[in-house]
């Protein structure tokens, strides 16, 4: 089996160039392994191969940025590398963020898999945490013996397109995606430990760090809703009958915008749900439970509102996660804008 | 209370002549499980199969799994005020049969039902892959409502597990376990030097096919209350939901409530296990408002040093989850809160539907929207034709070789917040 082909990056103090003084180093290419790549080549044995290494001085990196991340990746364009690796970059704070800036361009611009490795508040671990692989590290290179063999497996991995454990797995920084594993204990007995050592003062690990939750505050009142043009947006899936556009039941991927010309009433043969959630019995035998649209007609009649807008929104709420809603909404919300309407009913179930 | 549990191996199930537990095989009488279930007039028919782990058996669409359990010694009987008579369950001798399992198959919402595999990827997601499970698969008469049709699966689930419960009446237990119960001031007397720990509830109750019944009674309709966990090992709760088959509780984990068990396990070393209390996840605000009020009045009035949270179901009753967590904390008791997630498919989303700083503590059961692909089985029992539309697939999620790609929320147990399973995410 041929080597998986490694392009590393290291800076000019890594390089043995200098250390501050030589810090406005500009990027070079050398043929092999250099510096700590001597000690990825040995984790790697046969397996894996660091074709070439690219060098720049921190200073020059993050003084000329953009420029200095192009040059970058044209060096590596071309190489047909397997996996792209920057550092470790331990704590060196313009260190890591140059690491990290490289990796994060070389995987949008060339589509090579790339990691990193840096102790957790280096600045460059804060800023692209959420986007790259970046095994965790001591705060300097002390550290480099723990981190060589995990950025070592891990590039092994991400070369040969096998699938990525999770963080506590595989020893990168958790911040980005969710990952499911296997535990050595089940879920109860990990929850009785914790509460054990919580209750103690002991410290712990939570498996899942609170977010910083996205709370709406309620738009002011429409001034005068007789003259407002309202829309019925909702998460409870009504669709008309047949569900067109097939969303589905549980974690939905699209949202649909049907148009409601002329509806006056939603009924068991024209609109029904495609939520998985609830019960759908009664959303079935009458859709506008959870669309109101017949009261919304009488009202319009009644001149309470403006008008009902001709076209409504809907997804299934059930198992959607909150990214994609987030998504849903900020399309739509733009169409309704753009079409001037001043009120939105938003319905659940 | 104290509750001696006795458990019999289960090692088989046959279909035989006579129905009986002869060296570790139990055998039934199909016929007579026939007979006993179709006494319900909303059947036309039941047909009886037998899925062993390992087999390449697909079950599918699956409501309930239920553990055959017989009452020996003491006080009531298995499912107090649903299948025997209302009396105080959770003392004296109570027989297992464990290995083995009740399942009952039907399409009462099509969304909401779920998969279990015998073998394969799909069988490491489930507990119910490594149980022998008599399998019952319902087909209802026409016209049968949904509402009545879930009620009359239920209870035949429950009228089978509790015959083939009987079956181990005169069976010597393999294994037994004794879980004692003391009341408070016993506890504080036992163990004075120990952390006292409770364990809190949250039972599905948004009604309209989510419901849970305690002693019979439908828990939306009942305030947070107290029970012994010895109780809940005899049937004092079943489930009675069409939710998403990843985190339904069936009536199998609330019989092997895992959090029970862990706590019993460190009671009288590490902590004292001093209280259970159970509450609700209905849906109207003024309901959870004062559920979640009554949860932290009884921990604080119980002066718990630490409990145990776990939730049923997503979404909505993250907001049941989180006010019980916040308000328990702020009367100075610990928490740990067991849920799951619902990070997309790329798992890169928030994964709860809210969330506050003081749930520090928590334990995840994973994340329900990974995706995987369940190869081809080789045999079906119940029906493949909610595939599709059952909650955590999508359209055209069959695959020309007859695999099946879903998110793991179809399958049954997959993502347990009783802390049954092994999996958890990062």
């Amino acid at each position: 089996m041929p080597k998986y082909k490694v392009v590393h990056y290291i800076n000019q103090f890594y390089a043995g160039i200098g250390g501050e003084e030589k810090a406005d180093y500009k990027p070079e290419i050398r043929d092999g392994a250099v510096g700590p790549g001597t000690a990825f080549a040995s984790a790697f044995g046969d397996e894996a191969e660091i074709i070439k290494t690219i060098v720049c001085g921190d200073s020059y990196f993050n003084e000329n940025l953009s420029e200095a991340t192009k040059t970058l990746v044209d060096m590596v364009r071309g190489l047909d590398a397997d996996v792209f690796i920057a550092g470790p970059a331990f704590n060196a704070g313009r260190y890591g963020v140059a690491c990290a800036t490289i990796c994060s361009a070389v995987s949008d611009e060339l589509g090579i898999p790339v990691l990193t490795g840096m102790f957790p508040e280096n600045p460059g671990a804060e800023m692209f945490l959420d986007r790259l692989y970046i095994i965790e590290t001591g705060a300097n290179a002390a550290g480099m013996r723990n981190a060589v063999p995990k950025m070592a497996a891990l590039a092994l991995k991400l070369a040969s397109g096998a699938p990525i454990g999770a963080s506590i797995e595989e020893g990168y920084l958790p911040g980005g995606a969710r990952v499911n594993f296997f535990e050595k204990e089940r879920g109860s007995k990990r929850a009785v430990d914790m509460l054990l050592k919580k209750m103690a003062g002991k410290p712990f690990v939570t498996e899942y760090p609170m977010p910083d939750f996205d709370r709406v505050p309620p738009n002011p009142a429409v001034a005068d809703i007789s003259k407002a043009t309202v829309a019925l947006v909702t998460s409870g899936g009504i669709v008309p009958k047949g569900n067109p556009d097939r969303i589905e039941s549980s974690s939905a991927s699209k949202y649909g915008e049907y148009d409601i010309t002329g509806v006056l009433d939603l009924t068991a043969e024209t609109y029904e749900t495609a939520h998985g959630g609830y019960d759908p019995i009664y959303a079935n035998q009458d859709a506008d439970r959870v669309l109101p649209v017949d009261v919304l007609r009488e009202f319009e009649k009644e001149g309470k509102i403006g008008k009902l807008y001709n076209k409504f929104y809907t997804t299934v709420g059930n198992g959607t996660s909150t990214k994609s809603s987030k998504l849903f909404a900020q399309e739509f919300s733009k169409k309704l804008k753009e079409n001037n309407v001043q009120a939105v009913i938003l319905t659940s179930t | 209370m104290k509750l001696d549990v006795g458990y019999i191996l289960i090692k088989d199930i046959v279909f035989a002549e006579k129905s009986e537990i002869k060296d570790g095989i139990l055998r039934l009488n199909a016929k007579e499980l026939e007979t006993l279930v179709l006494e319900d007039e909303r059947f036309l028919a039941v047909s009886f199969d037998i899925a062993r782990p390992g087999e390449s058996v697909r079950i599918t669409p699956v409501k309930d799994v239920i553990e055959p359990r017989a009452k020996v010694e003491g006080q009531g009987d298995i499912f107090p005020g649903v299948i025997s008579k209302v009396d105080v369950v959770g003392s004296g001798k109570t027989h297992v049969l464990r290995g083995a399992a009740v399942v009952t198959v039907g399409k009462v919402v099509g969304f909401q039902e779920g998969i279990i595999d015998m073998t394969g990827l799909g069988a490491e997601y489930t507990p119910f892959s490594k149980t022998t499970n008599l399998v019952a698969d319902f087909t209802p008469r026409d016209g049968l409502t949904p509402h009545d049709y879930e009620a009359a699966l239920r209870f035949a689930g429950l009228k089978l597990a509790y015959a083939l419960g009987r079956l181990g009446v005169n069976i010597s237990p393999d294994e037994s376990k004794v879980y004692e119960f003391p009341s408070l001031m016993e506890g504080i007397k036992l163990y004075p030097d120990l952390p006292r720990v409770g364990y809190v509830q949250m039972l599905q109750s948004q009604g309209l096919l989510h419901d849970t019944y305690v002693y019979g009674v439908d828990m939306k309709q009942s305030l947070t209350t107290m029970l012994s966990p010895t109780e809940i090992m005899d049937g004092a709760i079943i489930s009675g939901n069409c939710v998403s088959a990843c985190d339904k509780n069936t009536t199998y984990h609330h019989q092997n409530n895992p959090v029970i068990e862990d706590l019993f396990a460190e009671h009288g070393k590490t902590l004292n296990f001093a209280a259970m209390v159970i509450t609700n996840e209905n849906v109207y605000l003024a309901d959870k408002i004062r559920s979640s009020d009554w949860t932290a009045k009884l921990v604080d009035h119980l002066d718990l040093d630490g409990v145990i949270i776990s939730q049923e179901g997503f979404g909505n009753p993250d907001t049941d989850l989180i006010m019980n967590c916040k308000k328990v904390e702020a009367t100075g008791t610990k928490t740990v809160i067991i849920t799951n997630e619902y990070a997309g498919r790329d798992g890169t989303s928030q994964s709860l539907a809210d969330a506050d700083p003081s749930a520090d503590a928590l334990v995840t059961g994973g994340n329900s929207n990974q995706v995987v692909t369940l190869p081809k089985l080789d045999r079906v029992i119940g029906t493949l034709d909610y595939t599709e539309k059952i909650a955590g697939g999508f359209a055209g999620n069959v695959g020309s070789d007859g695999s099946i790609t879903v998110e793991i929320q179809a399958i049954t147990g997959s993502t347990n917040e009783l802390g049954f399973n092994y999996m958890s995410a990062r």
